[in-house]
């Protein structure tokens, strides 16, 4: 918890000192971003305390010692969860690059390549979207036979559909429009018509899209590891570590189940919010907020 | 001339053919339906040809080696022999064109396998376990419509009030919760701890399934299905939320308030219905959602549904169950949306059946 002291700090001072909205805005992207540094150097300083077991500490309810306990192992869960967390982060932003990657190549090519091509895209995006994210994410995690590599290339392939539609009107709509006509009976050509009109365009949506992609993505990781077809149960994955806080929840220890979870809940909305800051700073119609 | 004006303005909203092709002649609009209907149904065809293909595919590219997944760990009592045999006998031998369509071809009689850890035919696992999901699916889909949809209300009824603002906060925070472990939360809260509600399963431990009752069913299923609606609510709530705004903003709102129409009365008169159909048409469209929230949702209260068994065929390597059930959530969410379809177009004039023949 103490993790994201920082954020409700900031903030605060935001609202009192830094009067404008913009100003305020690029606050809070700031501060989450440093949130998420935060984590990230936490979870590697603290990646050997997470696997340190002390079994004469075992199953011991949250103290100072112990903020948020100790599992059977006698682990201390506040190392383990920021060490999952570090994990998630690293899985997400993996994942939702390739996947935003992929949607940006398609994305372009069905906008910019004409209505064969558009109708390939269409009819893909349709496909992925027809079967329901997790059921087709079991199927690759098997396929794929669980881990790491299983999970990135299975969220990074289930999660690109929704902003390829994104990137897809935005590029159908620049490449129909009267300057790049223009353009083009100008005598430029395909790459120059891409780099100069339409990736100015896209860039931003692509942009955002990604790291509105990562909730998502950490979330189906998450998912996936807690049942069981994600990472190793070696890993201390957030996943993993409510599977285990499953298994002893009726025995009473709350805090195996209640803590990390909290954790991943706000880590997730610390990157939503990054997110939605993003938004306004590229759309138009808000960047002066 | 007016009336004319309107009639063409409110086909245009559908993006259909001219006034004249609704020129009601029986025949041709029983003929449009068939044609829609043929559309959908090819529709679905193709895609599940395209899905079943894919699977295939993924299924065939895996390293899993299917003997050693089927015998588990004594696979290393195998021997050579006996591990030719088996796959003589499954057929392992021949090239993957010819074992897709054998497979294909009984698909399309019904027979879909064997499952390997319920030791059943896949479609009747599916059959089985699906019949208890949908309980539990239709019970969290309707309570995710009625508070999403209540929510939605009073927060646009006042934008910017605390209500509003204190809507929104929930329906984004939610949206960034693990669905399992809002399940694990309420299986503490209230199975652990004030064991209000039982820790897992369909119903009693030890009891026949046919002998449980209706009230011990609900009671069972009342958990999962909270958890998905709690996680499932956001999208419609801030869809409804929008809805409301833009009304209470509009023309229609200005001449209701003209009139006399204050507060409620003005939300209950003029927008309940309008808003009830695009929030139908959304919660219809949401069952992808919906199969996936279940499937971990079942897994932390153990019910034993369709969820369950998708998460232990992967995990377990079930790839005939695994196959039957990835055909059953495309056809489960295809339906879902074609129900939704049908259902805007009954309950709103604009949008009618007829001239949609483009399928």
């Amino acid at each position: 918890m103490t993790a994201f002291a920082p954020l409700e700090a900031l903030a605060g001072t935001a609202r009192g000192r830094l009067g404008d909205r913009r100003t305020r805005t690029l606050a809070t992207a700031a501060a989450t971003v440093a949130v998420l540094l935060v984590i990230l150097v936490a979870g590697t300083l603290l990646a050997d305390r997470a696997a340190h077991t002390n079994l004469t500490a075992r199953n011991l309810s949250p103290s100072l010692g112990h903020p948020f306990g100790t599992d059977r192992l006698g682990r201390d869960q506040l190392a383990r969860t920021l060490a999952g967390l570090r994990l998630s982060l690293l899985i997400g932003a993996l994942a939702a690059s390739v996947s935003a990657g992929i949607a940006l190549v398609l994305g372009a090519a069905a906008g910019a390549l004409g209505r064969r091509v558009d109708a390939v895209v269409g009819w893909m995006v349709d496909l992925v979207m027809s079967i329901p994210h997790l059921v087709l994410l079991i199927l690759l995690a098997f396929v794929l036979g669980g881990g790491m590599k299983a999970v990135v290339i299975g969220v990074a392939v289930t999660h690109w559909p929704s902003l390829t539609r994104v990137l897809r009107g935005e590029a159908r709509r620049v490449a129909a429009s009267d300057y790049v006509a223009v353009s083009r009976r100008l005598g430029r050509r395909g790459a120059w018509v891409g780099r100069h009109h339409l990736a100015p365009h896209l860039v931003p949506h692509f942009t955002v899209g990604l790291v509105l992609l990562f909730p998502h993505a950490i979330l189906h990781e998450s998912g996936l590891s807690f049942l069981g077809l994600g990472l190793s149960p070696h890993e201390p994955a957030i996943g993993i570590l409510l599977a285990d806080g499953m298994r002893y929840l009726s025995a009473g220890a709350w805090w195996l189940a209640l803590l990390p979870g909290l954790a991943l809940l706000l880590m997730v909305k610390t990157v939503d919010v990054l997110g939605q800051q993003l938004r306004n700073l590229t759309d138009p119609r808000t960047v002066q907020e | 001339m007016d009336l004319e004006l309107l009639i063409k303005d409110v086909l245009a909203t559908d993006e259909s053919p001219p006034a004249e092709g609704l020129s009601s002649d029986r025949r041709r609009s029983r003929a449009a339906i068939l044609q829609w209907v043929g559309g959908k149904v090819a529709r679905l065809c193709i895609l599940l040809v395209a899905v079943s293909v894919g699977s295939f595919l993924l299924v065939e590219a895996s390293p899993i080696d299917p003997v050693a997944a089927y015998v588990g760990a004594e696979v290393l009592n195998i021997g050579p022999d006996q591990r030719a045999q088996i796959e003589a006998r499954w057929g392992l031998d021949d090239p993957a064109p010819t074992r897709f369509f054998r497979w294909a071809g009984q698909a399309l009689r019904g027979n879909l396998g064997t499952s390997m850890i319920y030791n059943a035919p896949v479609a009747e696992v599916i059959r089985t376990r699906f019949a208890a999901s949908l309980g539990l699916m239709a019970l969290a889909w309707l309570l995710t419509g009625v508070f999403g949809f209540g929510l939605g209300i009073i927060a646009g009824s006042r934008p910017g009030s605390r209500v509003d603002r204190g809507v929104r906060w929930w329906v984004y925070t939610l949206a960034s919760a693990p669905t399992f472990w809002i399940g694990l939360i309420l299986l503490y809260v209230f199975a652990v701890s004030l064991q209000w509600a039982p820790v897992c399963c369909a119903g009693p431990i030890g009891a026949d399934p046919s002998t449980v009752g209706f009230g011990d069913r609900l009671h069972h299923m009342l958990l999962p299905a909270i958890t998905l609606a709690i996680v499932g609510v956001g999208s419609i709530a801030l869809h409804t939320r929008e809805q409301v705004v833009t009304f209470l903003h509009g023309d229609a709102a200005v001449f209701a308030r003209a009139q006399g129409e204050r507060g409620w009365g003005l939300v209950r008169h003029h927008l309940l219905r309008n808003a009830a159909v695009p929030a139908l048409l959304l919660q219809f469209a949401s069952l992808s959602e919906l199969f996936g929230g279940a499937i971990l949702a079942e897994t932390v209260f153990s019910y034993p549904g369709l969820g369950q068994a998708t998460a232990a065929a992967g995990i377990r390597g079930d790839v005939p169950l695994l196959l039957g059930i990835v055909l059953a959530a495309t056809v489960f969410v295809y339906a879902g949306n074609l129900i939704g379809d049908v259902a805007h177009r009954v309950a709103d004039p604009r949008v009618s059946l007829l001239p949609a023949a483009r399928a």
